[in-house]
């Protein structure tokens, strides 16, 4: 080491330097996957992840009468919480293109208010892009008194080019207790 | 180990040896003295997670709760891993590296002797808070080693210090590969072109980069799973807009590179190993590295097959069933050209060749099952059964384990100046493959017929090849107390044994005495 020559410690620096910065460069990635996740997510419909778009939009789809769609609503109940929630009806048919409104029935069973949040999920994923909610109870928290029994609207539309082959399109939400009110 | 250092004051005529007394180990800045303390922390910690298995296995003997409640049998299997993982193996091929590169590429030390220190002496404070968790409210982790969410944030007092070991470990390991890549690139000897150089520097060189791309990847993802629970942030939370699959994605883009950082070196050590005793050059040396550094490209492409289950598109699951089923070719490749090296030599059969023929033949046991795992259709029925088990165990325990038992016996009386006892090495080997073969073959079958991992009970119809695979596991257990005696009895004295040590060994380190002076290398040797 003491004989190395100058060049060399200088090249020894380069070497360390990038040798060190790659890992944090590398931890930032780690963070970096979490947008891209999201984003690859939006794209494909993984996930079951769905539209939002504004009520004036929905309007302006032409409406296809030529095509029914059965929507299926199921619901599901994190495993923290006391509550009764379930689909005011079970299915319904639909054209693409237009817009309909449902809700979802939350009880909570708890003698004390608590604050939950649902989060959708569409299946197949094909359709999930195409599946856009105008208005939902799952775009904010929804704070619930002692005893509460609420109904809880969501207003949707399927787009019209959602595949052809989609006669059946599931929507589901799993309610969870975020913490007390 | 203080008579080994007494005998390198002998030899050091020309240069100052070690300093006297246990400070020797605590400041020391040697490759040798380094290399010597991964290795003896590394055998202990392998004893620590052994003993941990074998609760595992004592358990599982019956069907039935018997000895442990399940939640200390889930303790138990998560810090099996983790031990094993991260303060046996890792550790291990740490400390061969640092005793082996300087030596291998004709260096006098490792690049970066003090970083090599802390390196070194964050390991036993890191391991000894991961332990520590086994005492503290509500006991060890019992997640898995996997550490996914939800499950793992129900951890009691012992999360934070759980993911801070783990920060821990990977800032050890992430200086230790920065050390071994400068080392490699600035201090080969004049002439040592890369393709020139050792196998073994040769997979080392390139686990380092898997090491330092990914470690980090594994800082993140448990530190997002620490302001998780404390910080309110929600990465993987569903409530909050996050998700609990994206934890499995980020942890399994670090966890399939890292499961080849635990077994590049080893093929790198048996590559090193088998041409000396079939007394021919290593055949296809380029391919073997282009081989390599193949099998570290596709890793970062393969994580999803740990997770077909969870629900992926059709298309990714094909896509990354194909891109699994790819690596077998650069790993056929390494097969093949072990058994070409094989193939019409002067064979013997000493104990380092015996553990590295083993490796060849029960790794790609554990390399088939690997293939049958990676077909998604079939993967749905085995997934989280023990024919998991089984197949990453022959991976890790004749694959990587037995190749860290090679490097020993083949490199220890280099180490030590002494041979170790052959006919106890043989009588070692024979009892670990049989036991080892006991131990796991039996759980191919229980898993195929679905009995699920992680479990502390079982059905009764799958009693009896539990109870043999139990008996498997206590004869391994045992037998690996034959190889601490030979090891300690090996470094305390023995017959002397000459430089070359092997017939047939080649490379720069058989050129220096045994053992080798405490600085070996001071001016560069020159490859022609």
């Amino acid at each position: 080491m003491e004989d190395k020559a100058a060049a060399g410690k200088r090249s020894m620096r380069a070497l360390l330097t990038k040798l060190f910065v790659f890992p944090v460069l590398m931890f930032g990635f780690g963070y970096l996957m979490v947008p891209l996740y999201d984003i690859f997510c939006d794209l494909t419909g993984l996930n079951g992840k769905t539209g939002a778009i504004s009520s004036a939009q929905a309007s302006q789809m032409q409406v296809d009468t030529s095509r029914q769609i059965k929507i299926e609503f199921t619901s599901s109940i994190n495993q923290q919480g006391n509550w009764e929630f379930r689909p005011a009806e079970p299915t319904m048919l639909v054209h693409p293109g237009k817009p309909y409104t449902t809700e979802f029935i939350a009880v909570n069973k708890r003698n004390e208010a608590v604050i939950s949040q649902s989060v959708p999920s569409v299946t197949p994923n094909k359709a999930a892009a195409h599946f856009d909610k105008t208005e939902c109870f799952c775009f904010t928290e929804q704070k619930f008194d002692a005893l509460e029994e609420r109904k809880m609207p969501v207003t949707f539309v399927v787009g019209t080019a959602v595949p052809k082959d989609v006669d059946r399109i599931t929507l589901s939400y799993t309610l969870f207790t975020k913490e007390p009110g | 180990m203080n008579a080994q250092a007494v005998d390198h004051a002998d030899h050091d005529d020309h240069h100052h040896g070690p300093a006297k007394g246990w400070m020797r180990w605590l400041t020391t800045t040697n490759h040798k003295d380094i290399g010597t303390l991964y290795l003896w922390f590394s055998l202990a910690m392998f004893f620590v997670g052994g003993a941990m298995a074998l609760v595992i296995r004592a358990e599982l003997f019956q069907p039935g709760l018997q000895l442990v409640a399940p939640g200390f049998f889930n303790q138990m299997t998560t810090m099996h891993a983790l031990v094993m993982i991260f303060l046996a193996l890792m550790p291990a091929f740490v400390g061969l590296a640092n005793w082996l590169l300087p030596m291998m590429i004709g260096a006098p030390d490792m690049a970066l002797p003090r970083m090599n220190n802390w390196s070194f002496w964050i390991l036993p404070f890191a391991s000894a808070m991961l332990l520590a968790t086994l005492f503290v409210d509500g006991g060890a982790p019992a997640g898995g080693w996997t550490m996914y969410p939800p499950l793992v944030l129900q951890t009691g007092a012992a999360f934070p210090m759980l993911i801070f070991a783990v920060h821990l470990l990977g800032i050890s390991s992430i200086m230790g590969s920065i050390n071994i890549i400068a080392t490699i690139m600035n201090m080969r000897a004049p002439g040592m072109t890369y393709m020139k150089m050792p196998l073994f520097v040769w997979t080392w060189f390139i686990t380092a980069y898997l090491l330092i791309a990914t470690m980090p990847v594994l800082a993140g993802a448990v530190t997002m799973l620490l302001t998780d629970k404390y910080f309110a942030t929600s990465f993987f939370s569903a409530a909050g807009g996050g998700d609990p699959v994206m934890f499995q994605h980020i942890f399994w883009f670090f966890g399939h590179p890292e499961v080849y950082i635990l077994i590049l070196p080893a093929f790198g050590i048996v590559s090193q190993i088998i041409p000396t005793f079939a007394r021919k050059p290593l055949f296809g040396y380029s391919s073997m590295v282009y081989a390599t550094a193949s099998i570290a490209f596709l890793s970062f492409i393969v994580w999803a097959h740990h997770m077909f289950t969870v629900g992926l598109p059709v298309e990714a699951e094909l896509f990354f069933m194909f891109a699994t089923m790819l690596i077998a070719v650069p790993t056929g490749v390494k097969v093949f050209n072990w058994v070409s090296t094989m193939w019409q030599g002067a064979m013997t059969f000493e104990t380092p060749m015996l553990f590295a023929i083993g490796f060849v033949i029960m790794f790609t046991i554990g390399g088939f099952s690997g293939l049958m795992l990676a077909l998604t259709p079939v993967d749905f029925q085995y997934h989280d059964t023990y024919f998991v088990v089984a197949h990453f165990h022959y991976v890790l325990v004749p694959g990587a384990i037995f190749s860290v038992m090679a490097a020993a016996y083949y490199w220890i009386p280099k180490w030590t100046g002494n041979m170790y006892d052959e006919k106890l090495g043989r009588f070692h080997f024979w009892m670990s493959t049989i036991f080892v073969n006991i131990l796991f073959f039996p759980q191919h079958f229980v898993g195929l017929a679905g009995m699920p991992r992680r479990i502390p009970d079982y059905a009764v119809q799958f009693a009896d090849f539990n109870a043999i695979s139990t008996i498997g596991a206590f004869g391994f257990g045992l037998s690996q107390l034959l190889f601490a005696y030979i090891m300690i009895k090996t470094a305390i004295g023995g017959k002397k044994a000459t430089s070359e040590v092997w017939e047939g060994a080649e490379g720069l380190e058989w050129t220096l005495s045994s053992p080798p002076p405490y600085h070996s290398f001071s001016t560069q040797p020159i490859i022609k």
